[in-house]
């Protein structure tokens, strides 16, 4: 079946953390410790509690929950306003990465809840009492709420996202109907945030061989693109019992992504342009 | 092997502290400084041409700024009615307030069509119009035949220009194998004692260690510092590193009081909504329901010069005409458009206005301010890129090995006003440019002399000063301090009085970088340190803006003072230049003339008159 829009996912109430416990089978310095409570700000009439897990590379300690109560008066309206006016105001050593703080620069990903989301875009007033906030899941964690991405960067650039011709360029440009640029929409607006990739049971299993959604999401728009010439290589570079077929349409990825796009349809298609073409 | 990394000859750089810093080195032909639209296209050109490349960048390319350009990229392709790029040229000149270089106005219009056209070639998915060509939407400012019909010029991705163009750049550079160095903050460049630059000092955030890159051309595509202000429309990001890096270079900044307020960013939270929204239709009413731009632009309306649009908003608020509890905001409406048009050209702005600000855009208006959005100022340049300095007389003395382009540099081809999509074709046509002098001026593998003794030690003291600070004032409280006095003492308006209140202002904060306090003290993703280095950063760019627009006694552009409200062309048709000593605490200023000439013969120079929208 391809699911046509994330309507038709089973959705969960945000559940309050992925279903593998996270100590799950780890090593002792990696289980998470209980750590430090900090001082509710004083005056203060309305607070939020946020729970942060909280890592230092440099001591050999394991990782920890800090406590931390948040003035919503005295801050803006979204999670990263949270976090920017704890750095501010309460530890400065806290660390986690931001940029456009407006849902576009995919920077400050982070599982929320039990959820991925990026934190700009994730209202306090939609967090439980306390929320929980940990460094997208799956990944190497660096510092904090900074996760490795090396990994998913390099898959990204696996399915070569450029446009692949053979024809000479024309002197202006290609040309493409309005339909068949509609159907990049749902795919080209991806910000690689990866709370896809890094909710999805298959790549947690099979990463080293499985793309996972975000890169196959890339793949897709390259595929689906009337201009691009590279579609049978495009294809065959997927062909493979991993690459693209580990995907079990589990489709946290869809349910998961803060721009609301669909992964789990766009390798429906893929799946579907495969058995087109006889592959 | 594209990286001959190795540990340096002398080791490692002594510390105040005590401990040392081993220093990895790395030699290049050409390291750009910036992975946005800019730095990517310039990237791309370098290593299409043969040099060896690097490019440095404290965020992942796709995470840069640019991602957030909303409205368009200007270029007179003319395939939504006829256009011209001298009429571009036009109204780019006049949207400067004639501030603007007209040679490097002209290299930037006529080479806007075949920068889109690639950029189409490399795989950005613009919108299209029937016939299957890029879609162009009306911008402010944008007309046809000198200054008569509206144009529709700004060619668009939706509402998603900027993610469109530089997710593809992002790919060019992969197909080009690009030699990226992700997350390593530059910190300083190298000069040496004949004044060229050398190369730069970076901290690979990731690991703590330090990066001593060697380059025969350094090319700054920072971008802007609208961080400087409270209220700012850019990313988190935008602090400016590349001027300061040329401020403690001992170079100057151009044009520095030239700082663009967008009209439209969102009421509290300060995301933009673009001007494509007034492009498609959408317009301003008060607090009376009128549509007052009718008043201020009888021609243009709600799509004048952003600079005209941001003043008749204040006005009005001034006037007590603003909208809201506290009557200090306007209202932007698109519920008349029809939601079709909404959900296809502008969905990004939809989404943001749900999120940002909670209406749904087909039905309420949208708060919205005038917003801190764009520098005009920055690295003063020639059109190939190439770094000016004023020298023993010549106003444009080039500085050796250091280029600088997109929205750091000062080409100047945005003056004292940049008209809405100049930006993203100046990334993409300076970008190429400074592609096509290094091919010229680089010769690939060259061997380069070795680099002056101690040439990491400023930045490394630098480094180690803040990452040690134990002062009583956190980096936030100062940023805070620096924030609020440029919005109140900088704004859209100014006058002598409160510029003057605001230097005073300004250099006690600045005083207050020796009382700085960090609490983290790893070198491992160190955001403590980083942000004090961005503060560090963007205090002396504060300095320079408020001293630059202290001196200005007239009104241009986005510079308008209530205490000399006309252009005065006579005295101030130059632009500034402001050197920053940090030892003294002082800036100096002093000037360059407009070139008030053009490229070739197949456009006269625009003579300056008044601007009327
Ligand atoms: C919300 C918004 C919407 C806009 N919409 C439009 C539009 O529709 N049309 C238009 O023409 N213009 C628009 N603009 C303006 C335009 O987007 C910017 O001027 C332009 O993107 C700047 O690009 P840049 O390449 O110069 O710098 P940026 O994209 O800001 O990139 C700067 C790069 O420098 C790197 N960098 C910075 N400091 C360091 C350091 N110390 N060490 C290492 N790397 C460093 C960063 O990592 C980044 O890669 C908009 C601006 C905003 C804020």
């Amino acid at each position: 079946m391809i699911v046509e829009s994330s309507e038709q996912v089973p959705r969960l109430k945000w559940p309050r953390r992925f279903p593998v416990p996270r100590d799950f089978g780890v090593a002792k310095n990696s289980r998470i410790i209980e750590g430090k409570s900090w001082p509710e700000p004083e005056g203060a009439t309305r607070i939020a509690t946020l729970r942060i897990y909280r890592y230092e590379p440099d001591n050999d300690g394991p990782p920890r929950i800090d406590t931390f109560a948040v003035d919503l008066d005295d801050c803006g309206p979204m999670l990263l306003d949270a976090l920017i006016w704890i750095k501010s105001k309460v530890d400065s050593t806290l660390t986690f990465r931001r940029s456009c703080r407006e849902g576009v620069c995919g920077s400050c990903a982070m599982t929320i809840d039990g959820t991925n989301w990026t934190a700009c875009t994730r209202a306090m007033d939609e967090l439980s009492e306390p929320s929980t906030i940990y460094p997208l899941a799956n990944l190497p964690v660096i510092k904090d709420l900074v996760s490795d991405q090396t990994h998913l960067f390099a898959q990204h650039a696996l399915t070569e996202p450029w446009l692949h011709t053979e024809t000479p360029a024309p002197e202006r440009e290609r040309i493409q109907s309005v339909d068949q640029r509609r159907a990049l929409d749902g795919s080209y607006e991806c910000i690689l945030c990866f709370c896809c990739t890094s909710g999805c049971p298959s790549h947690w299993w099979n990463g080293d061989r499985f793309l996972g959604p975000a890169a196959l999401l890339t793949a897709w728009r390259w595929l689906a693109d009337s201009r691009d010439e590279g579609r049978g290589e495009r294809l065959d570079s997927l062909d493979d019992p991993f690459r693209l077929y580990r995907c079990h349409t589990i489709l946290n990825c869809t349910r998961t992504c803060p721009r609301g796009l669909n992964p789990g349809k766009a390798i429906g298609e893929i799946k579907r342009m495969m058995l087109e073409r006889g592959g | 092997m594209a990286n001959d990394a190795s540990p340096a000859a002398d080791g490692a750089a002594p510390s105040v502290n005590g401990a040392a810093y081993p220093i990895t080195d790395h030699t290049f032909d050409v390291v750009v400084v910036g992975a946005g639209g800019a730095g990517l296209r310039a990237t791309v050109g370098c290593s299409q041409a043969g040099l060896r490349t690097a490019c440095v960048t404290k965020v992942f390319p796709t995470r840069s700024h640019t991602v957030a350009a909303q409205g368009g990229i200007s270029a007179a392709l003319g395939n939504m009615g006829e256009d011209d790029w001298r009429w571009h040229m036009y109204d780019t000149v006049k949207g400067s307030d004639w501030l603007g270089d007209q040679d490097a106005i002209e290299y930037l219009c006529r080479h806007a069509p075949a920068a889109v056209y690639e950029l189409e070639h490399w795989g950005v998915p613009f919108s299209r119009t029937e016939a299957g060509k890029i879609y162009q939407r009306p911008f402010g400012g944008m007309t046809t035949r000198f200054g008569e019909g509206t144009a529709q010029r700004t060619c668009a991705a939706a509402d998603r220009t900027g993610h469109a163009i530089l997710h593809t750049l992002y790919g060019a550079a992969l197909k080009n194998d690009t030699n990226f160095f992700i997350e390593y903050f530059a910190i300083d460049l190298i000069m040496d004692e004949e004044g060229r630059c050398r190369g730069i000092v970076a901290l690979d955030m990731t690991t703590g260690t330090i990066h001593r890159f060697r380059a025969q051309m350094v090319i700054l595509a920072t971008g802007g510092y609208g961080r400087a202000y409270f209220s700012a429309t850019s990313a988190h990001t935008c602090t400016g590193d590349g001027n300061a890096m040329v401020l403690r270079a001992g170079l100057p900044l151009q044009d520095m009081e030239f700082v663009q307020f967008h009209p439209t960013g969102i009421y509290g939270a300060g995301c933009l909504i673009t001007e494509g929204a007034r492009g498609e239709g959408g317009y301003l009413t008060n607090s009376e329901g009128e549509r007052f731009m009718e008043r201020y632009a009888p021609s243009a309306k709600d799509l004048a010069s952003r600079d005209v649009v941001s003043r008749a908003m204040t006005m009005e608020i001034r006037g007590g005409r603003g909208v809201g509890k506290e009557g200090d905001h306007i209202h932007l409406h698109l519920d008349h458009l029809d939601p079709k048009i909404l959900h296809e050209r502008l969905p990004g702005i939809s989404e943001s206005a749900k999120i940002f600000a909670g209406v749904d855009v087909t039905k309420e208006p949208i708060p919205v301010l005038p917003t801190v959005h764009y520098n005009m100022g920055g690295i003063p340049t020639n059109f190939y890129g190439e770094v000016l300095t004023k020298k023993n007389g010549d106003p444009d003395s080039v500085v050796p090995g250091l280029m600088a382009i997109g929205e750091a540099a000062c080409v100047s081809v945005h003056g004292a006003n940049r008209l809405g999509s100049n930006s993203l074709i100046d990334l993409v046509v300076f970008g190429r440019a400074a592609g096509l002098r290094c091919a010229e001026i680089v010769k690939a593998g060259e061997s380069q002399a070795p680099l002056p003794a101690g040439s990491a030690d400023k930045a490394l003291s630098r480094l180690d000063r803040f990452r040690n600070a134990n002062g009583a004032t956190p980096t936030a409280e100062l940023r805070l301090q620096m924030q609020k006095t440029m919005q109140n003492n900088c704004a859209v308006f100014r006058t002598g009085e409160v510029l003057d209140e605001g230097k005073s202002l300004i250099h006690e904060v600045w005083g207050g970088i020796g009382d700085v306090s960090t609490k983290d003290r790893s070198l491992i993703f160190n955001t403590d340190l980083i942000e004090t280095l961005e503060f560090d950063n963007l205090i002396t760019q504060a300095v320079v803006t408020m001293e630059s627009a202290a001196n200005r006694t007239e009104s241009r552009g986005a510079h308008a003072r209530e205490d000399h409200p006309d252009r005065d062309d006579k005295e101030w048709m130059k632009h500034t230049l402001a050197w920053c000593d940090e030892g003294k605490g002082q800036v100096t200023i002093d000037y360059r003339p407009v070139h008030t000439y053009t490229l070739s013969n197949e456009i006269e120079y625009i003579a300056p008159k008044a601007r009327v929208y």
